[in-house]
């Protein structure tokens, strides 16, 4: 086994892995059953599409990936904290 | 098809265990979020993938750059640092405005402010 193989592999099955954590969470996001819910199943959904936009960049070798993952991480957070004050007060900005 | 870069062969198993163990991390905690049946059950799971598993591929991500590149390379380390920083945030954020929600509703599960 080369170590481009071992990579290529290896990193797919990572990518399998994060694949499939996504697909749960767009699972909680689609059935609820409260607004809570699902916010909790967006904020899980980007944070795994992250780390797989991460990996991927491993698995090509392209540098590029991280900024992507970096905007992507940066982001939800906004959109996570301006939801969870729109569920507290109704409105984002007061 | 291959990999791009080539790497020594214990670093190419290093990388891949370090990323398959981040992935297994953030399976666990999709999976608690859709099996577990409160909400305040539920907001637990996913940090299991947002600290240790994030961590872990992160550590990935820079042994995997640093030995391709030949030189230290700690761009990775910003996803890490904000990451910790800001997952607690947002989820105390959340839980307080579930509890909120639920306190208006009358539900008798939540203890009173």
């Amino acid at each position: 086994m080369t170590p481009s193989t071992v990579l290529f592999w290896g990193l797919g099955v990572a990518q399998a892995l994060l694949l499939l954590a996504m697909l749960l969470a767009a699972w909680r996001m689609i059935r609820g059953p409260r607004a809570q819910d699902r916010i909790l199943g967006l904020d899980t959904l980007y944070l795994n599409a992250m780390l797989l936009i991460l990996v991927q960049g491993m698995r090509s070798g392209v540098g590029l990936y991280f900024e992507a993952a970096l905007i992507i991480g940066m982001l939800g957070f906004t959109a996570t904290v301006a939801l969870a004050k729109f569920l507290m007060r109704g409105e984002v900005i007061e | 098809m291959t990999a791009l870069i080539e790497l020594p062969l214990w670093a190419a198993w290093l990388v891949v265990a370090l990323a398959l163990c981040g992935g297994l991390l953030a399976l666990t905690g999709s999976i608690g979020l859709v099996v577990l049946k409160r909400f305040y059950e539920r907001v637990h799971a996913p940090t299991l993938g947002a600290t240790l598993g994030m961590s872990l591929i992160v550590l990935a991500s820079m042994v995997f750059w640093s030995l391709s590149e030949g030189r230290f390379a700690l761009r990775d380390l910003l996803i890490g640092v904000f990451l910790t920083v800001t997952t607690p945030v947002t989820l105390i954020l959340l839980a307080r405005a579930a509890a909120y929600r639920d306190r208006i509703e009358g539900d008798a599960q939540v203890p009173p402010e």
